[in-house]
């Protein structure tokens, strides 16, 4: 059986970060992947706008994971491709993981281990339309999967459900490549993906955004022929008078991503509800001891930069894990925050100094995140705009406010005068 | 009076554009290069695009690409064409170019992956 320090699941660009930090904090590193290549979703994500925080520059998605694959080779780390995890285990000397890949089963040991499985999509199974099922309703990523890794077109003339980013940018993609997108549909009042992927993608070539519209049914025998679409009223229920067929090969699904924990969720990791990822610590550490988070796996990200920066605080706290008490405290979340990372905080860390990650429950101009211990405002932080598409980060030293086990801390946002 | 939304970086400031023929001024951008953008779109705006060329290699049926720098927006058909036309039939590395000087824009068509060279 193999026995390593770190053990990395997930090759994407938070499983490259995570590997390469733990390298440099001196661990010995193991990273295990199920496809051939290394990369993760930034492979079939050809279109530009990564690492604009981290490189300064506008790179494309397989740009992006080039440079990070590039310093993964030069650290001399390991990786297992075309090797899928399938079964984790806790046992007295350390975390025991099953793999399968060409060799046949493969028994692994580590101290330590990073999640860095990234998220799923949404299917149609988890939205509600009626008709038949023909084919031709296929996710976003999926779309794309066909376009840039095979070179084929799945459509000619479709509609889109939902305004998340990978829709928006797949709506450009197939109007570059000469297919028609009739419209992108969503079912709230406000569009789930960046303003700028409405502008660039959207406006740019034309293409309507319909806001409180939904798809209802579908039509078509083996093929989808048609869609119903209609408006919706506040509480997403169909409006009977605005009903519409609209004439379509395909309905492409945008309609969100969910953290990919399933191996983490048999370990016994506790998930939070609002993220889908883990509960974590300021190490990004879940609740089971050894065990990290990082990446889409954790929440689902907007910006890739991001994704590489809580890669390398897990692959850091994983190579530096030690078995040891932990004292936690809850950083207890209310009005208009709709999840904040960490949930946790362990107050036994050398270092309190903590990377904060929150999204807004709505579009709010002009508020602050506010921060109370027991009671007191402690710490203010303005915002112009807040949007729940476009997560917010900010960096707070909890050290100094001598919390304790029974202290209260409390994040909301709130329209408060500037300061 | 015109809104415009910045798309330089993530921020995606909203601005607002004041032109009276003669001269433009911008206001909401949180930098620099939002006025630029805005200068840009009211007389010559310009995007990047990326696709993808076909090429030869049954493992990998086609290649990412991108310009070398912006182009002017009502030109990306017309590049998007050019595009279309390529098939690789040798392995190139992330960064070369595929087309050079497309439609004597000044600007290449590039390879933004490594994957020809990797499987070669
Ligand atoms: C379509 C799309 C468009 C995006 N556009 C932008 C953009 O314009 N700008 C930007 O900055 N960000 C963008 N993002 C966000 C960014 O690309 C992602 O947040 C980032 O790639 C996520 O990285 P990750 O490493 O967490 O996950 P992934 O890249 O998904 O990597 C996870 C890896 O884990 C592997 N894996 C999973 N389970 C197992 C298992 N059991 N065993 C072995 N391996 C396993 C998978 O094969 C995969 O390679 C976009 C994301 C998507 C999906
Ligand atoms: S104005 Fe500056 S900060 Fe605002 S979106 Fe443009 S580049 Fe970004």
């Amino acid at each position: 059986m193999t026995n390593t320090d770190v053990i990395v699941i997930g090759g994407g660009p938070a499983g490259l970060a995570a590997a390469i930090a733990a390298k440099k904090a001196g661990a010995e590193v193991l990273l295990i992947e199920r496809e051939a290549r290394l990369g993760g979703i930034l492979k079939q994500c050809i279109h530009d706008g990564f690492g604009l925080v981290r490189f300064g520059e506008k790179l494309s998605g397989p740009e992006y994971a080039e440079r990070f694959i590039q310093k993964f080779d030069e650290a001399n780390i390991e990786a297992l491709t075309l090797t899928f995890v399938t079964k984790i285990e806790k046992t007295p000397e350390g975390i025991r993981l099953t793999a399968v890949n060409r060799n046949g089963v493969v028994q692994l040991l580590s101290k330590a281990l990073v999640l860095a499985t990234g998220c799923r999509e949404r299917t149609a199974k988890q939205i509600f339309i009626h008709g038949t099922r023909p084919s031709g309703i296929f996710t976003a990523g999926t779309a794309q999967h066909f376009i840039n890794l095979l070179g084929q077109m799945p459509t000619k003339k479709c509609v889109i459900l939902g305004s998340g980013d990978i829709g928006l940018i797949m709506a450009r993609r197939i109007t570059l490549e000469g297919g028609k997108v009739v419209g992108v549909y969503e079912a709230k009042s406000t569009p789930s993906g960046l303003t700028r992927n409405i502008y660039q993608c959207l406006y740019d070539y034309d293409i309507p955004l319909y806001l409180s519209k939904t798809v209802t049914r579908v039509f078509g025998d083996d093929r989808l022929a048609a869609v119903e679409v209609c408006s919706v009223d506040e509480n997403m229920r169909p409006i009977e008078e605005t009903f519409e067929i609209v004439e379509c090969d395909s309905l492409i699904l945008s309609v969100g991503l969910i953290p990919e924990n399933e191996l983490a969720e048999n370990l016994g990791v506790e998930l939070d509800p609002r993220t889908k990822g883990p509960v974590c610590d300021e190490h990004l550490m879940t609740s089971v001891d050894g065990v990290f988070s990082c990446g889409n796996a954790l929440h689902v990200n907007d910006l890739v930069d991001y994704v590489s920066e809580s890669g390398e605080c897990a692959g850091k706290a994983a190579a530096n894990f030690l078995r040891r008490e932990r004292t936690e405290i809850e950083l207890i979340i209310g009005k208009n925050v709709q999840y904040l990372i960490p949930q946790r905080l362990d107050l036994n860390a050398e270092d309190l100094k903590t990377v904060l990650y929150f999204r807004s429950r709505e579009v709010l101009q002009k508020n602050s995140l506010i921060l109370t211990v027991d009671g007191c405002d402690v710490y203010r932080k303005w915002f112009s705009v807040l949007r729940p598409p476009e997560m917010e980060r900010v960096e707070f030293d909890f050290g100094p406010l001598g919390l304790t086990p029974q202290s209260q801390v409390y994040f909301r946002i709130e329209e408060v005068e500037r300061t | 009076m015109k809104e415009l939304v910045c798309i330089v970086c993530p921020n995606g400031c909203v601005m607002t554009v004041n032109s009276d023929g003669q001269s433009i001024t911008v206001t909401g951008n949180k930098c620099p290069k939002g006025e630029q953008f805005a200068y840009a779109e009211e007389t010559n705006p310009t995007r990047t695009i990326c696709s993808t060329v076909k090429t030869a290699f049954p493992y990998a049926p086609v290649l990412p690409v991108r310009v070398s720098a912006e182009i002017p927006k009502n030109r990306i058909f017309d590049v998007m064409c050019e595009i279309n036309k390529v098939v690789l039939r040798q392995p190139i590395a992330c960064g070369d170019a595929v087309i050079t000087n497309v439609l004597s824009l000044g600007v290449d068509i590039i390879a933004t992956s490594n994957i020809l060279k990797q499987s070669s």
